[in-house]
């Protein structure tokens, strides 16, 4: 199993919990939307799968490495090794060119492939947009960008806060098709998080989160 | 409404207390520094005036004798012939190891003097006839008084505050006896209502000159270059501590255009906003300015000793070493605050301004910025360029300041386009990611950073250059010293019989004994100070020539020609084969210029025939003693027990060097106090910024942290980042630094001083100075850095939150 959440739990500063013993499994391959109502706990699961922040109680296990013993090192070498996030809000480096953006993850975690960066970019449509600033981009071309930067990295699993929060039904069309394409060819594993039932009808599995539980 | 708008813009300074408090202690730092200066300044000149008004200086026309004292015979003819003056007898006097000056009057026809007035006028005055009899009173200072008071044998002593310090005021019968001088006076003033019909000076008095009043150079004139140089250095003070208000407001705009745009679009007209923000900016400029007023005040109080002994050494001026509160220091000190919160406000305030209501929240385009670079790079350019043309084209310490001001403010502005070009130039040599994302991000800090980077900048070329003067002139100075002062042993006579005699017996035992004898002369420059000496090869070996023509030691012995200081060569532009007119009828062809640091007079040199033939009789009881140095210390005391002179009278080379490079030192305590300080303040702007852009930073370290960087790499990266942009402004402020140096040595001092000095190089100094800035910088990223490392995860997620 990729990705075992196993019992977790969560609470926020101030004692209100917010995961109570959730539990999930991801495979290789597979996709798996996380839907539920705002300030479910959605993103603070997806959080905490990527190793971006620590749990309360039980265990998540990623790639057959248990976090919870994990020092900040050992996170940070995770993400780069394993993970890739895209976000609602892009997050691109603003500092960083479209070409820059798109290699940064796979240069991190030591794996560029100009071919397959190149091949990303032409797939994506941003080949005429490599010397750009994130800045001078539209909403659906950063998410795009956001998409090459997590796929160049030929992750095992692709974690993805609403990417379509921020964009028009087109764009939104256009990314969601994008991503599970780069998913299915890459062989890699999807968590999306998202408040929207079509889209979630479009991936393998689907989980709600409410009161602090899978449902 | 008011009260609602009132509300929310204060929110902003409630939600930001660190911000509020950088742009209080920028506002602080700002006023404090300048009005340090101005309150030196000020006491100093209020000093001169109060000695002017008090011992009615530079007021009268007076009548000299160029050989030295006036007998009291002729004071006397000239009052029977009916002439109006008034006897001065004045001169140093050692007292319990302090130099005090006697200045003895006539009371009965000198002009009414205020202190005097003063002490007739309180509760209990003394008897009027005491101040005229023996053993007569000496009028002080409260604080010469305290001193005198241990010393038996004085006068009784009279305190008024009126009598400037380090002087005894007292008749001239009493100044007699205290200064050994019998019988003698040192000028006449000339008393504006003479009768009519009186004789003719030339007649009665051939040998005594008349000295204009306005001829004169007196105390405030003197020391102005002195003053000019302090409140540049304030102003650049002043200026670094407006960077730190600009970027602090500017930043703070910034993060309130959101609020703004709120207020606004809840019907608050935008005339209304300005004027209320022009009000907070006002309450702010007034608290911030207080506060630098009591920091100027305790500054100023702690500087101006140095300050009043630097002018007392070098320029002989009269200054209190006490602070007094003035309140037009203080009104002055609040405007300069005003002045500075609006002008370092005004652009920010402009731009909210014209901001349309429909604008976006974000804070200004990076890239954007790097356009505006280039722009203000070019403005800096054309300034840089004003600067050179104006101090090329225009003579004058303030074209001096005005060139020098022009070159720091253009390089300011240049920097961030330099620094952009330079992190471009880095990026595109980096291969690995983080490298590149670390060049690239400097880029986009850079004009968040680029005010301090600029105060930054100034204040290490204010340091590099000031430095590379004071030192520069320090070296030269300590050669200067080697060559002038090349006799073993210097003495002082008591008198011209008593020099005769001193002059005799050391014939046999010294290899050479070398007259000092000089006159004071008048010059259309102010005071001119001519000096005789013998053929002697000392003179020919070691004296400091700058310019000269051909046989200048043969021309001027065989009496037809004049050396003359760098001072009045410059400040006459006479040089040599030019002609000076000592007195009437005496003529002489300038051979040579010499260097002659910290004389802030004219000063000639003449064969010792030459003088006698200007002023026949002259004293003479200084002397230049050559000998075996290793006798030094054994004749000096052979000469103390010979001719009962006093310590002070018989001086060696060695002891004379180090007070006069003790002085010199004492000079530069002010320039070097406030060097520090601007430096302190340009650190202290590094810290402000990074604290300020630390709200803003999260969004750009977040996405990196998330791809998998630990956040002690990044706080890593962050003091890297802080060193490597001072590191690269220390690198630019080296050139600028000897910009200002030359502009310094040759230009501002040769204007201010009369004289022009060599440039040495010091790159330890500049290696010292490196890295004290990288020290600086990685102390000021310190913070944010620590910050950075214990900043919970749920910090950064929060950048990635869908609802916020």
């Amino acid at each position: 199993m990729l990705l075992t959440i196993d019992r977790v739990q969560k609470s926020y500063p101030g004692g209100r919990p917010v995961l109570r013993d959730v539990s999930l499994t991801l495979d290789q391959g597979q996709t798996l939307a996380l839907t539920g109502e705002s300030g479910s706990g959605k993103s603070t699961l997806l959080n905490l799968a990527a190793a971006l922040d620590s749990f309360d109680g039980g265990e998540i296990t990623l790639s057959g490495t248990a976090l919870s013993p994990l020092d900040d090192a050992g996170r940070a070498t995770l993400r780069r090794q394993c993970v890739s996030l895209v976000f609602q809000q892009f997050n691109l480096i603003p500092s960083l060119t479209v070409a820059q953006n798109l290699t940064f993850h796979a240069r991190l975690a030591g794996r560029e492939d100009a071919d397959w960066t190149g091949q990303l970019a032409e797939r994506l449509g941003l080949s005429d947009l490599l010397t750009r600033f994130p800045e001078s981009l539209s909403g659906g071309q950063q998410q795009r960008v956001a998409i090459g930067r997590a796929m160049a990295a030929r992750p095992k699993l692709l974690l993805a806060d609403e990417p379509t929060g921020n964009l028009d039904e087109t764009a939104s069309a256009t990314v969601l098709d994008l991503m599970l394409a780069l998913v299915a060819d890459t062989g890699a594993a999807l968590l999306l998080v998202t408040h929207s039932q079509s889209i979630a009808g479009r991936l393998d599995r689907h989980a709600h989160l409410a009161g602090g539980h899978i449902a | 409404m008011t009260g609602a708008v009132i509300q929310a813009l204060f929110s902003h300074w409630r939600r930001h207390k660190l911000q509020l408090a950088t742009l209080l202690i920028g506002i602080a730092l700002a006023t404090g520094l300048w009005s340090a200066v101005q309150a030196i300044n000020a006491e100093a000149r209020a000093s001169y005036q109060r000695a002017s008004d008090q011992l009615a200086l530079g007021l009268y026309d007076e009548l000299r004798d160029p050989s030295g004292t006036i007998p009291i015979a002729r004071y006397v003819t000239l009052r029977r012939a009916g002439w109006q003056v008034a006897a001065v007898l004045e001169g140093p006097l050692r007292l319990n190891g302090r130099t005090v000056q006697v200045m003895g009057v006539d009371m009965v026809a000198y002009p009414a003097l205020p202190a005097v007035t003063q002490i007739e006028q309180s509760e209990t005055p003394p008897d009027p006839a005491d101040m005229l009899t023996a053993p007569g009173h000496l009028l002080t200072s409260p604080e010469l008084a305290e001193v005198l008071k241990a010393l038996d044998g004085l006068p009784p002593i009279l305190q008024s505050n009126a009598v400037p310090p380090d002087l005894i005021l007292t008749d001239i019968g009493v100044a007699e006896t205290l200064l050994e001088k019998p019988g003698r006076i040192s000028r006449l003033l000339v008393l504006p209502e003479q009768p009519r019909g009186i004789p003719r000076l030339s007649d009665i008095a051939p040998e005594l000159e008349r000295v204009e009043a306005s001829s004169r150079l007196d105390a405030a004139q003197l020391t102005d270059s002195f003053h000019l140089n302090l409140t540049a250095f304030g102003l650049l003070s002043f200026a670094v501590g407006l960077f730190i208000v600009h970027g602090t407001v500017g930043l703070a705009f910034a993060q309130r255009r959101a609020m703004i745009r709120t207020l606004r679009a809840l019907g608050v007209s935008m005339r209304r906003l300005v004027w209320m923000i022009m009000a907070e900016l006002t309450l702010l400029a007034l608290i911030g300015g207080l506060l630098g007023l009591v920091l100027g005040f305790l500054l100023a109080g702690a500087l101006l000793p140095d300050v009043a002994a630097t002018l007392r050494g070098l320029y002989g001026a009269p200054v209190d070493g006490q602070m007094t509160l003035q309140p037009q220091w203080v009104l002055a000190g609040l405007a300069m605050a005003f002045a500075g919160t609006l002008l370092a406000s005004g652009q920010a305030l402009f731009r909210l301004s014209r901001m349309p209501l429909l604008t976006g929240a974000g804070l200004q385009s990076w890239r954007g910025a790097e356009n505006g670079h280039r722009t203000t790079g070019l403005i800096g350019l054309i300034l840089i360029a004003g600067g050179f043309v104006v101090g090329y084209a225009f003579e004058g310490l303030i074209a001096g300041f005005a060139m020098v001001g022009g070159i720091l403010t253009g390089a300011a502005l240049i920097l961030p386009y330099l620094l952009s070009l330079a992190l471009s130039a880095f990026q595109r040599s980096a291969s690995r990611p983080v490298a590149q994302w670390v060049w690239a991000d400097m880029q986009a800090q850079l004009p968040g950073l680029s005010l301090a980077l600029m105060a930054l900048l100034l204040a290490l070329a204010a340091n590099i250059g000031v430095g590379t003067m004071v030192s520069s002139f320090r070296l030269t100075f300590t050669g200067w010293l080697d060559q002038r002062l090349t006799s073993e042993l210097y003495v002082t006579a008591a008198d011209n019989r008593q020099g005769q005699q001193i002059a005799q017996w050391l014939d046999p035992q010294a290899d050479a004994v070398l007259p000092i004898r000089s006159i004071e002369l008048a010059h259309k420059t102010g005071p001119l100070f001519l000096y005789g000496i013998v053929d002697h090869q000392t003179y020919r070996d070691h004296w400091p020539i700058i310019a000269s023509s051909d046989g200048v030691w043969d021309r001027l012995h065989a009496g037809k020609a004049v050396l003359i200081n760098e001072q009045l060569a410059r400040r006459s532009d006479l040089w040599p084969g030019d002609a000076l007119t000592l007195k009437e009828g005496h003529t002489l062809t300038i051979a040579g210029v010499y260097s002659d640091y910290g004389n802030p007079t004219g000063q000639a040199i003449v064969s010792m025939p030459q003088l006698d033939r200007i002023a026949p009789g002259a004293d003479t009881r200084r002397f230049g003693i050559r000998l075996d140095p290793e006798r030094a210390t054994e004749m000096a005391q052979a000469l103390r027990d010979q001719f009962d002179l006093p310590r002070q009278a018989v001086v060696q080379q060695a002891a004379m060097k180090a007070q006069s490079l003790a002085i010199f030192e004492k000079t530069f305590v002010v320039t070097s106090a406030l060097n520090v300080l601007t430096l302190g303040v340009a650190g202290f702007a590094i810290l402000t910024s990074l604290l300020t852009l630390w709200t803003q930073r999260l969004p750009q370290i977040a996405p990196v942290w998330a791809l998998g960087l630990t956040r002690a790499q990044l706080a890593r990266l962050e003091l890297l980042r802080s060193v490597l942009l001072a590191a690269l402004t220390a690198v630019l402020a080296l050139p600028l630094g000897l910009v200002l140096a030359w502009a310094l040595l040759a230009v501002i001092n040769v204007q201010a001083f009369g004289w022009r000095l060599p440039m040495y190089l010091f790159p330890l100094d500049w290696a010292y100075l490196f890295a004290l800035t990288l020290l600086a910088a990685f102390v000021a990223a310190a913070l944010p850095a620590l910050r950075l490392l214990r900043l919970p995860p749920a910090d950064l997620l929060r950048v990635f939150a869908n609802e916020r």
